[in-house]
């Protein structure tokens, strides 16, 4: 295959893996999109297998066999992943990422052949640099999250003292390694630098996603997504490959807008969420007896909430990552299907940041087989709770803490959130009083309308559902 | 201990204090329960059904009486029927008893040694919600308001458009909006009609709106709560500015209903007769607080009159007119307070003073009158203090560009590390700087088109492709060298599992997408 063919074939590539992206601006095309993505790769990889660059039976053997182990792997993680744990798979394929590009810019410097001088020269080795650094830190940053996600490493934030100053001193590490590396000309002493650079890079990771917490995870998730892009992209400049570029682009950007959006949805700014703890910069959460909110919950018994949805007309559901944790999601659908059998109206109410990765619920809504247009973003749905006779939380705290709203020296206050209290009735399961992610109390349970259901958020709805049918 | 319910005595009341279905559920809490013979008539429940519900039937008022350790009634005592004089020495009653009204039966009670739980001086509170009778019943008053005003008005509530020509719906002005005027709002617009409301509470306009109410309101600016979530008396320039929007109101509905009632005095006087002058002949005006004094100068107390063409309904025995649900809320609200006597179920009650409940609906505990009681604690809300506020402002503070200024100074930002990299770089660099850009751009305008929905579908499918750095891997698989074919393997073998994983998760989420 001639160089012309191959960019010809790497232009239909990009175009495809853009059709891709906006196949997914709705359920029914996103299918076909993903299909446009399969094609846009399989002749990304035909293309560059059969170009110049790969010569020998050898070479092509090797591919052969490299894709095919790695291929079964994928497979095999695809096919036995449960959609609860969709978001530690998620991080686990951003560490590979990473680490492939920290191995292709290795590759590429002790590369004899590429033979560059002058300021180019010195641009390629920067952008070796850049890649290999972009790759490291998402390599070890999506291995922790992995940890955390996955509860092998504590998901409380870990704040080093002067962690600030810490990561300061390793940027600064960086540039000059940086500096230094541009400098040297034989291949054999710069990859002392580069490789001392690695290891900084790889703590810098560890670093700052050990110091994050459980609920600002979608944010991280999606800032590795982004980084995982721009890790290619830097491939890209290094091999002068614009597929790479474009492709790092799109997958770069797509990350930076997830997080934009996740930081929004927590009325945070994305540089604080990254610097890691919650409230930790505002000093401690306002003087104790303004806010504190007052009178006592009501709790409520499954049968009791049973009768409660059927006298209802509208109900609105509010998930968290509680469901998720609990696997409720398929009860959670029987229920619906049968109050929707009684003709009465259930609809989800998701907020952008419940669970653990962006749109983390509407999957394993759509796991339990709920339709999605019933699923309702908060933003289309919000208005609607004056009108809802039952709002039932399960496992959500913050995301339906009216104290972000109602008082200005909340830790929360201004997030958006879901407005269930204003619902006639509002029931949240819990397993106990604890408060969440953000360790503020939350005054929708001491409000008169709202009831709890303590209990495991499963059991309990099991329970309701059995006195549903009863 | 012995619950006895007596008939209730007084005129046209149709309510009894305990249902079979309640009776049946006070034997659960170790009570005995005994029921005067005819007690449940007026409200369709036979002797036979009480007994059905293992309740013994008492033929003689003075045996059910004496033989009572509690007696449940509705209606208070009456005094000049001799009722008081009944009650055993010693014994307990609950009942209503509005004690504010009635100082003489209190006295007369206190008499008797007695202990006397006042129905209607439960205090608002969140946890007493299950037993305020006063609720239920103006909830029952309220939905019955309105059915009384329809049986009087000559018209439709909702408008129609018939071959006979087209019909107006009828509007509705509602007085208060406690829950008597809600449940009003409800009836009222679920027959059809246009309905406004007013209150001195701003707060209640929200429930006014979700029952499909018009929340109108007084061009005045004062707040009207009170303690307990009552209404207080408001000043004078607001009184003015009411009236005039009354006034107005008046010469528009067809109907109004005024609920209006301020807790231990007599109703304010809401509607003069000149307003009922104005309003249109053969329009109606339920008074609800009739047997306060009426908020309409001219209600007379438990009667129907005609003023100036307009039906005025001043009945003060709404929820006897729904005799069977009122008695059936009525005795659930007594069978809570009785829980609340009674925790430990064995039948004994236990008047304990400390219980904040309890402690407000005691008007006598053993011959000493009681009431009143001390004030309630807070509202159920939680009152933020004014401080709050002013906390915050001071925070904020500190210098701060304005944001054109910000703006403009990151796009020079931007400007000048462009022309940095424009003036050093080689074109082969701009050239894919371009392409880099533009990609960027396309991604930011393809993202979000994205529905939030598929986001995580988003991230796996992003990831998939994130695996192109393959080809980076690919290119050198052929280079010379060990360690560097090495290098490129294990770099393929990684992307291909994100590659083909990615997108076969994706394609595994995107299936279960369905309608």
């Amino acid at each position: 295959m001639s160089e012309g063919l191959v960019t010809i074939s790497y232009i239909a590539a990009t175009i495809l893996f853009i059709k891709s992206l906006g196949g997914l601006s709705n359920p029914e095309s996103s299918r076909q999109g993903n299909y446009f993505g399969i094609a846009g790769m399989t002749i990304a990889i035909l293309a560059t297998v059969f170009g110049p660059q790969i010569t020998g039976i050898n070479s092509l053997l090797t591919v052969l066999i490299c894709m095919s182990i790695g291929g079964s792997v994928g497979v095999f993680a695809a096919i036995k992943v449960k959609m609860t744990e969709m978001p530690e798979l998620v991080a686990l394929m951003h560490s590979l990422v990473g680490l492939a590009a920290v191995l292709v810019g290795y590759a590429n410097y002790i590369d004899p052949t590429t033979g560059f001088v002058g300021v180019e020269r010195t641009i390629h080795e920067v952008e070796i640099y850049v890649g290999i650094l972009i790759g490291a830190v998402t390599f070890s940053g999506s291995v922790i999250a992995f940890g955390k996600l996955s509860a092998k490493i504590s998901g409380k934030p870990v704040l080093l003292p002067a962690r600030h100053l810490l990561n300061l001193a390793l940027l600064v590490g960086a540039i000059v390694l940086g500096k230094w590396f541009i400098n040297i000309e034989e291949i054999s002493v710069g990859i002392l630098p580069l490789a001392l650079m690695t290891v900084i890079a790889l703590l810098f990771g560890i670093h700052m996603v050990m110091a994050i917490g459980g609920a600002d995870m979608p944010v991280v998730v999606s800032m590795l997504n982004s980084y995982s892009g721009w890790a290619a992209a830097a491939t890209g400049f290094m091999l002068s490959n614009d597929l790479l570029i474009v492709t790092g682009a799109l997958v770069g950007s797509s990350g930076a807008i997830l997080s934009y959006i996740m930081c929004r949805a927590m009325n945070r700014n994305f540089i604080s969420v990254i610097a890691g703890g919650f409230g930790t910069d505002s000093g401690t959460p306002a003087a104790p007896g303004s806010t504190e909110p007052q009178g006592e919950v009501q709790p409520i018994s499954a049968s009791d909430t049973a009768e409660l949805l059927k006298e209802a007309q509208h109900v609105i559901i509010v998930p968290g990552y509680g469901m998720a944790v609990a696997q409720a999601q398929h009860t959670v659908f029987e229920i619906t299907k049968l109050l929707r059998e009684k003709g009465i109206e259930v609809r989800f109410g998701i907020h952008p940041v419940a669970g653990r990765m962006p749109g983390h619920m509407n999957v394993l809504l759509a796991e339990a087989r709920v339709p999605y247009d019933i699923v309702m973003e908060m933003d289309e749905i919000n208005e609607d709770f004056p009108n809802t006779d039952v709002a039932i939380v399960i496992g959500a705290n913050d995301i339906v803490n009216p104290a972000a709203q109602e008082d200005p020296n909340s830790p929360i206050a201004g997030m958006p959130v879901l407005e269930v209290w204003k619902a006639k009735t509002s029931i949240v399961m819990k397993r106990s009083m604890a408060s969440g992610y953000a360790g503020v109390d939350n005054p929708l349970f001491y409000k008169d309308n709202n009831r709890m259901l303590f209990g495991d958020a499963k059991k309990m709805l099991e329970e309701v559902l059995v006195h549903l049918k009863g | 201990m012995r619950i006895g319910i007596p008939k209730e005595i007084h005129d046209g009341e149709k309510r009894v204090a305990t249902t079979p279905e309640v009776a049946a559920k006070l034997q659960k809490l170790g009570f005995t329960v005994a029921v005067e013979a005819g007690a449940g008539e007026g409200a369709d429940y036979s002797d036979a059904a009480y007994q059905a519900a293992g309740v013994e039937i008492v033929p003689d008022t003075k045996t059910l009486w004496d033989t009572a350790d509690i007696v449940l009634k509705v209606r208070a005592p009456d005094l000049s029927k001799g009722e008081v004089d009944l009650l055993r020495e010693g014994g307990n009653l609950i009942s209503f008893i509005w004690p504010g009204q009635n100082p003489e039966l209190l006295e007369k009670l206190a008499a008797r040694k007695a202990s006397v739980l006042a129905m209607d001086m439960v205090p608002r509170i969140s946890r007493a919600q299950k037993l305020d009778a006063l609720s239920s019943m103006a909830n029952i008053a309220g939905y019955r308001a309105v059915i009384e005003a329809a049986h009087q008005f000559g018209r439709f509530f909702t408008g129609q458009i018939t071959a006979a020509g087209k019909v107006p719906p009828a509007k509705v002005f509602i007085i208060g909006v406690g829950v008597a005027g809600l449940a009003a709002i409800g009836a009222a617009s679920g027959l059809g009609a246009i309905v406004r409301a007013s209150d001195t509470r701003p707060e209640v306009k929200d429930q006014v709106k979700s029952l499909g109410g018009e929340f109108v309101e007084v061009d005045y600016q004062e707040e009207g709560t009170g303690v307990g979530g009552y209404a207080k008396v408001m000043s004078e320039g607001y009184q003015k500015a009411q009236r005039e929007m009354y006034a107005k109101q008046a010469k528009e509905v067809d109907i109004i209903i005024t609920t209006a009632l301020i807790p231990g005095k007599p109703a304010p006087r809401l509607i003069t007769a000149e307003m009922v002058e104005s309003m249109k002949p053969g329009s109606v005006i339920v008074d609800l607080a009739a047997e306060q004094g009426g908020n309409c100068e001219l209600t007379v107390a438990g009667e129907i009159v005609v003023r100036h063409g307009v039906n005025i309904i001043g009945y003060t025995d709404l929820p006897s007119r729904l005799a069977r649900q009122s008695s059936n809320l009525y005795s659930t609200n007594l069978l809570r307070m009785l829980e609340e006597l009674c925790k430990t179920k064995d039948g004994i009650i236990d008047i304990n003073m400390e219980d904040e409940v309890i402690r407000g609906a005691t008007v006598i505990k053993e011959g000493s009158i009681t009431w009143p009681p001390p004030p309630p604690r807070l509202s159920a809300t939680p009152v933020k203090p004014a401080v709050a506020g002013a906390a915050v402002a001071p925070k904020k503070e500190g210098f701060k560009l304005p944001p054109q200024v910000k703006t403009g100074l990151l796009l020079a930002l931007a400007a000048l590390a462009f022309y940095g990299v424009g003036v050093g770089a080689p074109a082969a660099f701009m050239e894919h700087l371009t392409v880099f850009v533009l990609a960027c751009f396309v991604g930011y305008m393809v993202i979000w088109n994205v529905t939030p929905a598929l986001h995580t579908p988003l991230m796996s499918v992003t990831n998939a492709i994130s695996s192109i750095i393959a080809i980076g891997a690919l290119i050198q698989i052929s280079s010379p060298g060990t360690v560097l074919t090495g290098l490129a393997a294990l770099a393929i073998t990684l992307t291909s599992v994100n590659m083909v994983g990615g997108f076969w998760v994706t394609q595994r989420m995107l299936r279960m997408f369905r309608k």
